[in-house]
């Protein structure tokens, strides 16, 4: 178990090591951010020493370490924008992204994984028919599209709610519906084809033999064997609750995480990119970290053949 | 015997969107008899089972009668079939290692059959599932109730299965294919703990087989299925010594002799009909050496050739099979 764990972990922090070059490299390689921040006709002289007040003069690799050592002892830099720290402009965004993200989770796994196993019990019926369109269309709708179709029935025909800002809880609820179905409708045909999967094996038609009653055998034996590839779903939704809400963010005005980094990458604003991308690379990698651990708990097979024996 | 049937099924047809798969099997079966269902693959042996303990998907369309000493079990309320299930009617399968459920530990699953049939829980159901284990000779059995199937063997699976069967104190086990997946050495240990099982209890038997050599082990009486329908009916060492049906004919001469002088073994020419497809007549005829143009006019009936053997063949052969019977393969 401990094993395990500790390639696990390793596993996890190579990814993030790889995050935060990867993003180094891109960025640096993507324009130049003196030019960007003090504007292409700015004195020659002021931008030269812009260069040299933030590093940009030293060679890519020295950037790269100086930025590295950094990030080990928890400093992620300055915005050059306002000079402010990046951790600090990131966290007092947080609070809003998961203000989105964290009811719409609740959609999501509350009627995503209901509405599969539904469908999948009820396979061919008008319901189970009903249920996939729904999915289908929730899922190709891209999220912009049904934010701004929310924003014209419910804000702009009805006047029920406001279409952007975030001055009261109202003003949440588009976003988050937005936010939600689409999510449920990728959790509900994960899940129908899940169950159905599970449905078809041999194990189930043994519980039928042995005189488990039909909805026992689906609650003892179908359930949690369709929960082992449904969780992994689940755990990416949960590793996307930081970044996942970007468009939306940017159609109903939001000020989360999603918006500031929208805002910084057209800025070039290099250590607040930096900061989300490794903010959100570290909620991803966390995610899947317990997911791993949960397939543990909920599949024998795979806690064997990792741990003991 | 028909008046002391355990099992009897009456002309059970069974349909997937429309075709055909079983198209009108009879057959019943007494108190601790061991009968044995042979054919080919899709010939319907599984389906009559699989049907009569309604265990076929929804769309099946099932039609016939099913009754368990006397009282109608097919299309019965599941409360009802839940209780048949798993007491007085118990089912095993082909490959033990996907018919456990891979996340609940072994003795779960076999106390799960043992609170549903027998009221038992707690200590004493898992006392009670030590005890079947050790029954089907589970070495280790009280360390294995806590082991996952995929910590345990083929044959180990297999064994678990009819652990679950016997929970309920079943009057009749069905055993579908139960050797197939296995290694013969094993093979023959699980044939020989059936055998045991029965001799024991005096549980009826019904196995499914597509082995020749397996049913003769096992069973007193054998049914053989062709194209959805019983073509021959007999005990086992008169199958084996007089087929009389051409397809249990053919059969026979497709097994090698283990005495006198080797010879090419006989294929039987042609392919089994598909479901959607069937010949009007005998669903044999495009491949009987014995066709004549009245086998086409509808499918024979069963009718016994001698006391006790009966075929679905308006012209039944007492020709002897070209393979003369191995004592090796009659049962003891």
């Amino acid at each position: 178990m401990l094993r395990f764990l500790g390639t696990r972990l390793a596993r996890a922090l190579l990814t993030l090591v790889l995050v935060v070059t990867f993003a180094f490299v891109v960025l640096r390689l993507s324009g130049d951010p003196a030019l960007l921040i003090m504007s292409a006709d700015a004195p020659p002289e002021a931008i030269a020493a812009f260069r040299r007040a933030w590093g940009l003069d030293d060679p890519l690799w020295v950037q790269y370490l100086r930025y590295f050592g950094a990030i080990l002892h928890g400093d992620l830099g300055q915005s050059m924008r306002d000079g402010r720290g990046a951790i600090e402009l990131v966290a007092e965004r947080v609070p809003a992204t998961l203000a989105l993200t964290l009811p719409a989770l609740l959609i999501k796994i509350g009627l995503g994984i209901p509405a599969g196993v539904y469908a999948a019990l009820h396979r061919n019926s008008w319901i189970d028919r009903g249920v996939m369109f729904l999915a289908v269309a929730g899922f190709t709708v891209p999220s912009f599209v049904l934010g701004l179709l929310l924003v014209l029935l419910f804000a702009v025909q009805l006047g029920w709610l406001p279409s952007g800002g975030q001055e009261s809880w109202r003003h949440a609820v588009l976003p988050v519906i937005t936010l939600g179905m689409g999510g449920a409708a990728v959790l509900a045909r994960f899940t129908r084809s899940a169950m159905l999967e599970v449905l078809g094996q041999p194990y189930m038609r043994t519980a039928l033999a042995k005189g488990v009653p039909w909805h026992v055998a689906v609650r003892r034996h179908a359930l949690p064997n369709a929960a082992i590839p449904t969780v992994t779903i689940v755990g990416f939704m949960v590793g996307s609750l930081l970044a996942g809400a970007v468009v939306v963010e940017s159609v109903f005005s939001w000020p989360g995480v999603g918006r500031l980094l929208v805002v910084a990458v057209s800025n070039r604003d290099l250590a607040v990119v930096q900061c989300i991308l490794l903010l959100v690379a570290a909620t991803m990698v966390t995610a899947n970290l317990v997911v791993d651990l949960l397939y543990g708990v909920l599949d024998p097979r795979l806690r064997i053949s990792a741990g003991r024996t | 015997m028909a008046g002391a049937a355990l099992v009897e099924i009456r002309d059970l047809a069974v349909a997937f969107d429309r075709t055909p798969a079983l198209r009108g099997v009879s057959l019943s079966i007494g108190k601790g008899e061991s009968l044995g269902l042979v054919g080919e693959s899709g010939c319907g042996k599984s389906v009559t089972w699989l049907a009569a303990l309604g265990l076929l998907p929804g769309k099946a369309r099932v039609t016939g009668s099913v009754r368990l000493a006397g009282q109608e079990i097919l299309h019965a309320p599941p409360a009802t079939l839940d209780r048949v299930r798993g007491g007085r009617v118990a089912m095993i399968f082909q490959d033990p290692a996907s018919s456990l459920n891979p996340v609940h530990r072994i003795g779960r699953q076999v106390t799960e059959a043992l609170q549903l049939h027998r009221g038992l829980s707690g200590a004493a159901a898992r006392e009670e599932a030590r005890r079947l284990l050790d029954q089907v000779g589970m070495p280790d059995a009280r360390r294995r109730l806590d082991a996952y199937p995929h910590e345990l063997s083929g044959g180990q699976n297999q064994r678990v299965m009819i652990a679950i069967a016997l929970a309920g104190q079943p009057e009749l086990l069905v055993a579908d294919e139960p050797t197939t997946a296995l290694d013969v050495t094993i093979q023959a240990q699980i044939l020989t703990l059936l055998a045991e099982i029965r001799r024991d209890t005096g549980m009826a038997l019904v196995l499914i087989s597509h082995d020749l050599g397996v049913i003769a082990e096992t069973c007193e009486r054998v049914c053989v299925m062709y194209a959805g329908r019983i073509v021959e009916e007999t005990r086992t060492e008169r199958l084996f010594a007089a087929p009389s049906h051409p397809y249990a004919q053919g059969l026979m001469a497709a097994l090698p002799p283990i005495h006198g002088p080797r010879r090419p073994l006989a294929a039987i020419p042609g392919s089994v009909p598909e479901p959607w497809a069937m010949p009007p007549g005998c669903a044999f005829a495009p491949r009987c050496p014995r066709h004549v143009a009245a086998c086409d006019a509808a499918p024979p009936p069963l009718v016994a050739v001698t006391p006790g053997h009966c075929a679905a063949c308006i012209r039944p052969g007492a020709v002897s099979a070209r393979a003369p019977l191995s004592p090796e393969l009659l049962p003891a």
